[in-house]
């Protein structure tokens, strides 16, 4: 022992037990009120845990419950009968349908709202660009019962003509086959899941476009570059990773967005082979249809078929960190 | 030189051929001229066919051209551009519509006895009745849900900034991560689940329940980045002075960083109060007025809308109610957006920034 | 390769704020010529002017004349794509792309202008690099992230891929600021070496930089803040910094203001 024996108002070390000066180090700078605070916003920060953790072992009890009786394999089933008995049920049908749905709108979604990014951060006059990047910014808040809506009673039935048309030229693929039916199938909802989730991806990479530093910028423009190579060159490689985490936060309100698939779709338990065809259904749509008329163990089973929602929006979720923070890596030597 | 290639590839001239300014406007309308025609043509009934006829013939126009007069890269580049444009137009078409169709369409039975009337004994399919009750039951379940969420989320944000280090906050900052993606009908689900043990009926608080759940990782996250605004010098100025901790808190940071937590928090009130699945599972909807959110089915905007659309077997004047709603909770959503801005746009200089 | 600039009657604005007036002056190819003057004189906008960046920046705006040549950069129909390919530029501080690597870095410009065979690039890659002083350094690292290199070794990446594309002119944008004097003086032997083959244009705050490096210098100075910079004389620069013929240049060199 040196230096540290010196300063008389050092911490006691730990060898010295010197029972009242201990306990007040131990306590810091404490008084009646800091304590209360501490133990207030503490106390606050573990309740979350508490619900994260609650939430996580009754909705797994509940749905152990339901899955112990269930006769079908409750993955691979193409059926949905918890009435029966002994009840068949499985999430096969729903587990497609939402991941179909949630691709068809990335697909949609993604190019456009960063192409809107780009309209905003570097081609749209500035006078325009603030305002309309403020609309954007509102229309993210628009309830998606209001999508719902407006889906069902405006989007579907000005889709018709597009279907006849997908159906002319691509209905070959079968996958784009029509056979006129109502378009109330699991494309309409991808485009309707499209234009929901299109603010959200829109204002987070814009944000990220915005930060692209000037000097990256200009390096391309002083080599002589068009502003889609500036673009190219220095825009899009910076904004990427931020890019990415919008695009999965569009992804997670997608996979769980109930009202909207459920004012739209006409669902079916069944995997239509064309995306065009109604049918088929989400795991956030079918709780919300089938739990009106569900028996107490019906409702087990919708539990039992949203906790396997909650884990899909989890590694969902998981993995866009993940990325973020491997680009976060890559990129952080430029700072 | 080695490299007679670089000389060879580049113009002789600054000035190589350019498309006049209008270039792109005379494009876009012959382009738009072409598809009407093709559309009246062929009888497509869609404008949605037009409008993405006129969409691709704008992009193939434009790098056709271009390439033709001022070379590739500068078509590409052109190409870019109308690209970029039609994204924005494909976009802003429907985005307007919602807007434009809910307004015009809401206007048709939105007044004051709409707003003063709950639907009582109006079927379903009659003209009529109101929407009291249920912007009642939305006011009570989200006023409620606030009550519980932003106390909490605050307190937790508090944590976090101002005390928080170790593995107790790196979990609680990871699982308000994990928090923010839960579905809203998962955290509806989870209510329902501990409902079904209790053997409880639904009743508005339930609702509550669960829109604080989904309340709550947002107030944390907006209330933590408001509070690392304060600058540092603050909070050693005040402690400098002798004063605790906890007081520095309640009289140094939380005033100065007000402003911008009570717009987190409006803004985190918009947000549930347009979430209608937990609602659904939880709350089930009442055409009576129920002000009592611990007993008995209530109703809400949302759930409102979609019970008029869903159970109404078609029938224009459940429509007509419905847009009646959406638009009342479109305002209500708003307002609540234009004011939280406004406060933090009035707060903003105060805290230095 | 070397080319003549020739300014006349430049003045150059951001919206409504005149930053720079009347400036007219000759830059000889293959020679080396300093902008000196105090800060906010308006030498970098002008600079920025001679390869069209200046109107990059929102509200930037130019009026008057900028011979390349006998061909005006400002002149109706010229695209300012192909004047930056003309006019090559380095900044203040080193900005190679984050995201690519030291060769790619390098290429980037001359994979803008057409298609090259991959040996053919490789061919013009190292050259530049060599002509850089940077080859021997990153020889065997050329495919990793040119964010790896030291500042000197990036400003001198920079200047690697600014020459890659054969430019007729290269400005530099006080390119030695934010490095160490080691760095410095890599980059001042450079600037020797590069005028054989370019006209170089260099702001600097460093008198004793642009007296070593420059064949001639211009003096900028501005009336008072807030008011346009102005071009006060240019001269050889053993002239301007032994026997300047401007009162006011006398005393900026001497450091009596600035």
């Amino acid at each position: 022992m040196d230096i540290t024996t010196a300063p008389t108002d050092a911490p006691p070390p730990l060898s010295q037990p010197s029972p009242t000066e201990q306990k007040r180090a131990a306590r810091g700078a404490t008084r009646p009120g800091d304590r209360i605070f501490l133990g207030l916003s503490r106390g606050s920060g573990i309740l979350l845990l508490v619900i994260m953790a609650a939430i996580a072992v009754f909705l797994t009890w509940r749905a152990a419950l339901a899955i112990s009786e269930d006769e079908g394999n409750f993955l691979t089933t193409f059926e949905w009968n918890t009435q029966a008995q002994p009840p068949v049920f499985g999430i096969a049908v729903l587990a497609f349908g939402t991941v179909v749905s949630s691709i068809i709108a990335m697909v949609i979604a993604v190019p456009i709202a960063v192409a809107i990014a780009l309209f905003l951060t570097h081609y749209a006059p500035r006078k325009l660009s603030g305002p309309i990047a403020y609309v954007i910014d509102l229309l993210a808040a628009v309830p998606s019962i209001v999508y719902g809506l407006w889906g069902a009673l405006i989007l579907v039935p000005n889709l018709n003509g597009l279907y006849a048309w997908l159906d002319q030229y691509l209905g070959w693929t079968g996958i784009l086959e029509w056979n006129g039916g109502a378009p109330r199938s699991m494309f309409t909802v991808g485009v309707l899941l499209a234009i929901m989730i299109l603010p959200i991806i829109t204002n987070v990479s814009r944000e990220v476009f915005r930060q692209v530093p000037q000097m990256h910028e200009e390096a391309a423009l002083a080599l002589g570059a068009t502003r889609w190579e500036v673009i190219r060159m220095a825009v899009i490689p910076f904004g990427r990773s931020g890019v990415i985490s919008a695009s999965m936060l569009g992804l997670g309100r997608a996979l769980g967005e109930t009202m909207a698939v459920a004012t739209v779709l006409s669902p079916s338990f069944e995997i239509q082979a064309s995306l065009l065809d109604p049918g088929g259904g989400t795991f956030a749509q079918n709780i919300a249809s089938k739990f009106g008329e569900a028996s107490e163990f019906g409702r087990d089973a919708l539990i039992a078929s949203g906790l396997v929602l909650f884990v899909i929006t989890l590694l969902v979720n998981g993995a866009a960190r993940a990325i973020i923070a491997r680009r976060k890596e890559y990129s952080g030597a430029n700072a | 030189m080695s490299h007679a290639v670089v000389t060879d590839k580049r113009p002789s001239s600054l000035r190589g051929a350019q498309l006049p300014k209008w270039s792109p406007w005379a494009i876009a309308a012959g382009s738009l001229a072409v598809a009407v025609g093709i559309g009246l043509a062929a009888g497509l009934h869609s404008r949605i066919q037009w409008g993405l006829i006129a969409a691709l013939l704008f992009i193939a126009g434009t790098f056709g051209i271009a390439a033709r007069v001022e070379g590739k890269r500068q078509a590409k580049d052109r190409v870019a551009t109308s690209l970029v444009w039609v994204a924005f137009l494909i976009a802003v078409v429907p985005l307007v519509s919602l807007i434009w169709v809910t307004v015009q369409r809401g206007m048709k039975v939105l007044d004051g006895y709409f707003l003063t009337h709950s639907m009582g004994l109006v079927a379903d399919s009659e003209p009529g009745g109101g929407i009291y009750h249920a912007i009642l039951g939305s006011l009570e379940q989200v006023g409620l849900a606030t009550v519980i969420a932003a106390p909490i989320g605050v307190l937790t944000a508090i944590y976090l900034v101002e005390y928080g280090r170790g593995n107790l906050a790196r979990a609680v900052t990871f699982f308000v991560d994990v928090m923010t993606g839960i579905p809203s009908i998962v955290a509806g689900l989870f209510i329902l689940s501990l409902m079904l043990i209790f053997d409880m009926q639904p009743f508005g608080f339930a609702g509550s329940l669960a829109l604080a759940i989904l309340m709550m990782p947002v107030v944390v996250r907006s209330t933590e980045e408001m509070l690392k605004l304060v600058p540092n010098e603050l909070r050693e100025a005040s402690l400098a002075l002798g004063v605790p901790k906890w007081r520095t808190i309640l009289k140094v940071v939380l005033p100065t960083s007000i402003g911008g937590i009570t717009t987190g928090i409006m803004l985190a009130v918009a947000r549930i109060a347009g979430e209608t699945a937990p609602v659904l599972l939880l709350v089930w909807g009442n055409p009576f007025i129920n002000a009592n959110p611990f007993e008995g089915a209530q109703a809400s905007l949302p759930l409102y809308i979609y019970q008029q659309y869903a159970n109404s077997a078609g029938s224009g004047a459940a429509y007509d109610r419905a847009w009646a709603a959406s638009l009342t909770l479109i305002a209500f959503v708003m307002i609540l957006n234009l004011l939280a801005r406004g406060i933090a746009r009035w707060k903003a200089p105060k805290t230095g920034r | 390769m070397a080319k003549r600039i020739d300014v006349s009657g430049l003045t150059a604005y951001y919206g409504s704020h005149k930053a720079i007036e009347d400036i007219s002056m000759t830059v000889e190819p293959r020679s080396v010529t300093a902008f000196i003057g105090p800060s906010g004189c308006g030498k970098s906008t002008f600079l920025r002017t001679l390869n069209r960046m200046h109107e990059v920046t929102p509200g930037g705006r130019v009026e008057g004349k900028v011979l390349l040549d006998d061909e005006d950069l400002y002149g109706h129909g010229v695209d300012p794509v192909s004047v930056r390919r003309e006019v090559g530029m380095v900044f203040q501080r080193p900005n190679p792309f984050p995201t690519m690597s030291i060769f790619d870095n390098v290429a980037a410009g001359l994979r803008l202008n057409g298609n090259y065979k991959k040996n053919e690039l490789s061919d013009i890659v190292e050259k530049s690099l060599r002509g850089a002083n940077l080859w021997n350094e990153v020889k065997d690292r050329l495919n990793k992230p040119g964010s790896g290199l030291s500042g000197g070794q990036q400003q001198r990446l920079c200047i690697a891929r600014a020459i890659a594309v054969e430019p007729n002119v290269l400005l530099m944008d006080e390119p030695c600021s934010a490095l160490d004097p080691i760095s410095t003086l890599a980059i001042e032997d450079l600037i020797g070496e590069l005028k054989e083959r370019f006209t170089i244009v260099i702001v600097t705050h460093n008198m004793q930089q642009a007296a070593r490096v420059s064949d001639r210098t211009a003096f900028f100075n501005l009336a008072a803040v807030g008011q346009p910079g102005k071009l006060v004389e240019i001269d050889d620069t053993e002239r301007i910094f032994s026997n300047p013929s401007v009162q006011a240049t006398e005393d900026y060199i001497s450091g009596r203001f600035g």
